[in-house]
């Protein structure tokens, strides 16, 4: 494999950072409707019956495009396939759909597209894309001392047999990443460093192959805060004095603002708003972002606690909510973003969370579990005590004490049944991304369609 | 709020021994905690912070010697037998944990875990008396009571961390020690969690005392601060006040290193933190401080308080009699080695 | 895993900070040697007891000739035949056997045997249980399953059964000698070795930094050669000691049954208990109860050292060296917020 010429003793002063507007550099990774689908494992008998038992899509649809030089953030928290497709893109995890061509400069021999590689030519490809883990305690080997982990890249891909020139290879990378005086450092073992310089071992392992891409997956959230600040400038000038293109997983949207170039904020295996990073921040369109962008824990203590944080948690990626995935947490959703039994199931749930003790007991014998009619159409709630109006009464008690409650918004009708109540839902209709001004977002707030239904989002 | 403090810690001493000679994980601690009052604990990881919170409870491995006062309503708790400790621990005295994921048994549904530590400590109740407490205790952790008989596992981390706060909120713990609560969980379930840390003394008249090396999350859910290095206090008092005006120039740095949304050049401190076996002389932050002085290297700063009102260690605001002549100079010392940088 | 990481109750390492730069292990096996130097207390003890005492017999083993009076098999010197069953006098300091040789020798040719076969038997296992536990583990699938069928069969058989089995089979082709008795062992001991480092590997396998090594491109042979290889092993020399003391064990329940060695090839205590089983109903004691102190000792010996490597090398069982701690008194008189008195340590006069 023809090697780029070591660039790894560049010389700082001598970079011109490179002006080139994002839209006219070459792309380096161009990835097309994604997909990792886990298969569960059922239970005893689904596994004897060869029945498969649904899937987790861990990624579901991703698409974005990363050019040389540009920094990528992918934002969410966990559960939102952030990590997976990271790992997707090394061939660390298996690519069950869509397309990534990967194209590391005419040195490489031109684009290639990654998924159905098979794991001896996905080696070759190796050489031109480096990740960089989130916890530096354990992305070492404790049973090898750094020069020879650094070192080690080299003699997997064969790139030289030298060992002066594996030796000057290895310093040059340890003095760029700032672990001097290199001799101190080359025979130490994991266990003697700290989580910074472990990083930055970590980061020098990286480089010595002189990547196109390097994927970096949370590199900075195990370290202190003092230290965050320098391995992120560390990157930051690995960047412009490698022209390298990251891809910066994270789930905090603190250090992205100061590190990336466009954002994409991922939530449940789907990109739910990407773009330049500016305008995110600026004016962040979805309700998620919003949201994540309040959640942030401020040093200023004038800002009080936010209150109006989306309620429950991130849901099971075995089986997503219906429609919108966020709809269930979102304050501002409404008719088309995917109603169904599960959410009359939290009304019930956040209701006798709220209430009593007694009059939770009361209320909880008058109703039965729901009950899916047609997904996302219909549902039933059954009434213990049928024909009683039980049910319909307390239906109306729960949206008497909170008119505001998003839910209602999606129930079309109401109706009494001779076995408890039907709740007819308004058609769930799946968010796809649209382009809003200069960013893209899947969010029916932003979809002509259906805008006029909307009530306007507050600013937080 | 002149009542006398629910926690009173005075020159706490905690060390530890190891084949190098013994670690002076908390080298000198004293504060106090009111009723009702939540007091941020926080610094780096490797100041000290998680043995102090421990150490205040007994909850130290062998080995460890201790050293100091700490009261508890009128109550020494250093040298105290561990059966009495234990009787106080659940009761009287609670701690969160960091790992919501691996504190609950799997075994055993989450009212079992209620029904064992309220028939621990409070074996005059019947079942129903349990049961209405514990449902009671998580309704207002925002767990719903149709959940109350599932197991660990069909919740999700944040849930199972406010579970873990019902828990140990149950029995109405005067002071509650909270080691980095947050810390595993994502950042809107850390804000839910926050909202409920902050509610606590509305609901609970709980005193807490947060651990954490989240500037933010201290500047949201508490009122008071304790900035820690290396063993010691550098610097307490209001939060307001500490973030507004840190006096201490540790302080000063960790803010400035923290990144939020309104950096806007990454900022941080040169050097890592020092051995806990064989600190720097006098202030152990002298090695790090921008604003070094001659005295620093060799005498211990003297605690002071600041014409803002904090407790600050730090010769900067004197007392100017105890410095010797000469001591204001600034320090020569020599360019930090980047192989010093962490 | 690590030597120098304490971590403390909640995660926090309060030894995150580089330690000093001391004299460092050099090389993988370092760390455990530096372990096992540091061990104290009850551990150092059964260390270096056992130690003792196998020290012994390997000097035993290896200076046979120039330390036994007489051959092992040797019945007569000097043309005069020796006593038949004698008691222990003074040119026979362990009396006699049935066959007329010195019953000293005997167990001191023993010990020879017994070492040799034992060390085959631990370095066929290794060799043999290593690697397929490396490779079963880092690979799964079907390769995974067959074998671990194989190796949780030859786990339930009853071992002594087994051993006898497999020395009948090798009797005719490989002969009763040294090499048969090894290979019997070997194949009781190896689904031991396989098991204790297939679970390793099943666990370090997911490990970033082995997802880091094939993130990097490495082959799986690197990776389990370089990566998981060294810190996989940590449990095999406590297990090759107890095995070797329980393959003492087995070589001499083979003897004693007849299974094993035949006298004219060498002196096992096995057989010369057998042996020694009739003469007790006369009341001579010496044929067997010399044999029997060898077995028990060096057995002991052997379990002893792989008991105290247990408690050095485990991490779970080392006691957190709870070196006492002495608080030094402090200066401070006055404790009362907000001031107090510093506490000087005597330095403030040399200010430059």
């Amino acid at each position: 494999m023809p090697t780029k010429p070591d660039d790894l003793e560049v010389d700082p002063a001598h970079v011109k950072p490179d002006t080139t507007p994002l839209d006219d550099r070459p792309v380096v990774l161009d990835v097309r409707d994604l997909r990792v689908h886990f298969a569960l494992r059922g239970g005893f008998f689904d596994r004897l019956l060869g029945r498969s038992s649904g899937s987790v899509k861990a990624v579901d649809g991703v698409s974005f495009t990363l050019r040389k030089g540009e920094v990528l953030g992918l934002v969410g928290e966990s559960g939102s396939g952030k990590t997976t497709t990271a790992r997707a893109l090394l061939g660390l995890a298996p690519i069950t759909g869509g397309t990534v061509r990967f194209d590391a400069g005419p040195e490489y021999g031109g684009p290639v597209e990654l998924t159905g590689l098979r794991e001896p030519q996905f080696r070759a490809v190796r050489q031109a894309i480096q990740l960089v883990f989130q916890d530096p305690h354990a992305s070492l080997n404790p049973a090898m001392d750094l020069a020879t982990a650094v070192a080690h890249p080299l003699k997997i891909h064969h790139i030289t047999k030298d060992r002066v020139e594996i030796d000057r290879r290895v310093r040059a990378a340890f003095e760029r990443v700032g672990l001097a005086p290199v001799d101190q450092y080359l025979h130490k073992y994991p266990a003697d460093l700290s989580g910074g310089q472990k990083q930055r071992a970590v980061l020098a392992r990286a480089i010595m192959l002189n990547p196109a891409l390097l994927v970096a997956d949370e590199p900075v959230s195990m370290l202190d805060m003092s230290v965050r600040a320098k391995i992120l400038q560390l990157m930051l000038d690995l960047k412009r004095d490698l022209g390298l293109t990251y891809l910066y997983v994270t789930h905090d949207l603190a250090t992205a603002k100061f590190f990336c170039d466009t954002i994409a904020i991922m939530y449940l295996g789907r990109i739910v708003e990407i773009g330049p990073a500016a305008q995110i921040y600026a004016d962040p369109k979805h309700p998620y972002t919003r949201s994540l962008l309040a959640a942030i824990p401020e040093p200023d203590p004038s800002r009080a606690v936010p209150r109006n944080l989306p309620r429950g948690e991130v849901p099971d990626a075995a089986r997503p909510p219906l429609g919108c995935s966020f709809h269930p947490r979102c304050q501002a959703a409404f008719a088309p973003c995917g109603w169904e039994a599960r959410d009359v199931n939290a009304l019930l749930e956040q209701r006798w969370t709220a209430v009593a003790e007694d009059e939770y007991e009361r209320e909880r014998v008058v109703v039965g579990d729901p009950v899916e009619l047609e997904a996302g159409l219909a549902a039933r709630l059954p009434d213990t005590r049928a024909g009683s109006g039980a049910a319909v009464a307390l239906l109306d008690e729960i949206r008497r004490a909170d008119p505001d409650e998003p839910f209602w918004r999606g129930v079309r009708s109401v109706e009494p049944e001779p076995a408890g109540v039907r709740l007819e839902f308004n058609e769930p209709v799946d968010p796809a991304l649209r382009n809003v001004g200069p960013v893209r977002v899947a969010c029916h707030l932003h979809d002509p369609r259906f805008a006029p239904l909307a009530t306007p989002l507050e600013t937080p | 709020m002149t009542a006398a403090p629910v926690i009173s810690v005075r020159d706490l001493r905690v060390w530890y021994g190891t084949e190098r000679g013994p670690v002076r994980a908390v080298d000198g601690v004293s504060f106090d905690v009111r009723a009702g009052e939540t007091l941020g604990l926080v610094g780096e990881s490797g100041c000290g912070k998680s043995t102090l919170g421990r150490g205040i409870l007994g909850l130290l491995p062998s080995g460890s010697a201790v050293d100091g006062s700490v009261r508890f309503r009128d109550r020494e708790l250093v040298g105290v037998k561990q059966s009495d400790m234990r009787e106080m621990r659940g009761a009287e005295l609670g701690l969160i944990f960091q790992e919501p994921m691996t504190r609950l048994d799997p075994l055993m549904r989450i009212s079992e875990h209620f029904a064992e530590t309220l028939r621990a400590h409070e074996p005059e109740l019947n079942s129903e008396e349990i049961d209405a407490r514990s449902i009671d205790t998580l309704r207002r952790m925002g767990i719903p009571p149709t959940r109350f008989r599932h197991y660990p596992h069909e919740f999700s981390g944040g849930m199972r961390q406010r579970i873990m706060i019902a828990l140990a909120l149950v029995l109405n713990p005067a002071f509650v020690v909270a080691d980095e609560p947050t810390t595993a969980l994502d950042v809107l379930v850390e804000a839910q969690i926050l909202s409920i840390l902050a509610d606590l003394k509305r609901n609970f008249d709980t005193s807490l005392l947060l651990i954490t090396h989240n500037l933010g999350i201290v500047a949201e859910a508490c009122e008071r601060v304790a900035v820690m290095y290396a063993g010691r206090i550098v610097e307490e008092g209001d939060a307001r006040q500490v973030f507004s005006d840190p006096s201490h120039p540790y302080t000063r740095e960790l803010l400035r290193s923290t990144i939020s949304l309104s950096t806007t050049a990454l900022h941080y401190i040169p050097g890592s933190p020092p051995d806990l076996v064989d600190p720097p002389s006098g202030c152990h932050f002298h090695p790090r401080c921008p604003s070094a002085m001659q005295v620093c290297g060799s005498l211990d700063p003297v605690e002071v308080r600041a014409p803002s009102g904090q407790r600050v260690s730090c010769w900067l605001h004197g007392p100017d009699e105890l410095i010797p002549p000469g001591g204001t100079a600034p320090l020569q010392r020599q360019e930090l080695a980047s192989a010093d940088e962490a | 895993m690590t030597a120098a990481s304490i971590a403390e109750p909640g995660g926090e390492s309060i030894l995150d900070t580089p330690p000093p730069t001391t004299s460092r292990p050099r090389g993988p096996f370092g760390r455990l040697w530096q372990q096992v130097k540091q061990a104290q207390g009850f551990s150092k003890w059964l260390l270096w007891v056992g130690a003792g005492i196998t020290a012994v017999f390997i000097v035993l083993a290896v200076f046979a000739p120039l330390i036994a009076p007489y051959g092992f098999d040797q019945y007569m010197a000097h043309g005069v035949r020796f006593a038949k069953q004698g008691s222990p006098n003074g040119s026979h300091w362990f009396g006699t056997n049935v066959r007329s040789v010195d019953v000293l020798s005997v167990v001191i040719y023993g010990s020879r045997t017994a070492i040799e076969v034992v060390m085959l038997a631990v370095v066929f296992s290794l060799f043999v249980g290593v690697p397929l536990g490396l490779i079963s583990g880092y690979y799964g699938g079907w390769l995974d399953r067959i074998l671990v069928l194989i190796m949780d069969a030859l786990f339930a058989f009853p071992y002594l059964l087994l051993a006898i089995i497999i020395a009948f089979l090798l009797q005719n082709s490989v002969g009763s000698g040294v090499l048969t008795a090894a290979i019997a062992i070997t194949v009781i001991y190896v689904p031991q070795y396989f098991r204790v480092v297939r679970g390793q590997v099943l666990s370090a396998r997911e490990e970033p930094y082995v997802e880091a090594a094939r993130a990097l491109g490495a082959r799986p042979r690197t990776i389990m050669g370089r990566y998981l290889f060294f810190n996989v092993i940590q449990s095999v020399p406590v297990i090759a000691t107890l095995n070797a003391a329980d393959a003492i064990l087995t070589l001499a329940g083979l003897g004693f049954l007849g299974f094993g060695i035949q006298p004219t090839q060498a002196a096992e205590w096995g057989y010369e208990l057998q042996r020694g089983v009739a003469d007790m109903g006369a009341g001579l004691w010496w044929t067997s109860v010399f044999p029997g102190i060898a077995i028990v000792s060096l057995v002991t010996g052997l379990t002893l050292v792989g008991e105290g490597l247990n408690d050095v090398l485990n991490p779970v069982l080392r006691k957190r060296s709870g070196r006492r701690v002495v608080l030094p008194r402090r200066d401070a008189s006055a404790t009362t917020l907000p001031t107090r008195q510093g506490d000087n340590r005597g330095r403030g006069e040399e200010l430059a």
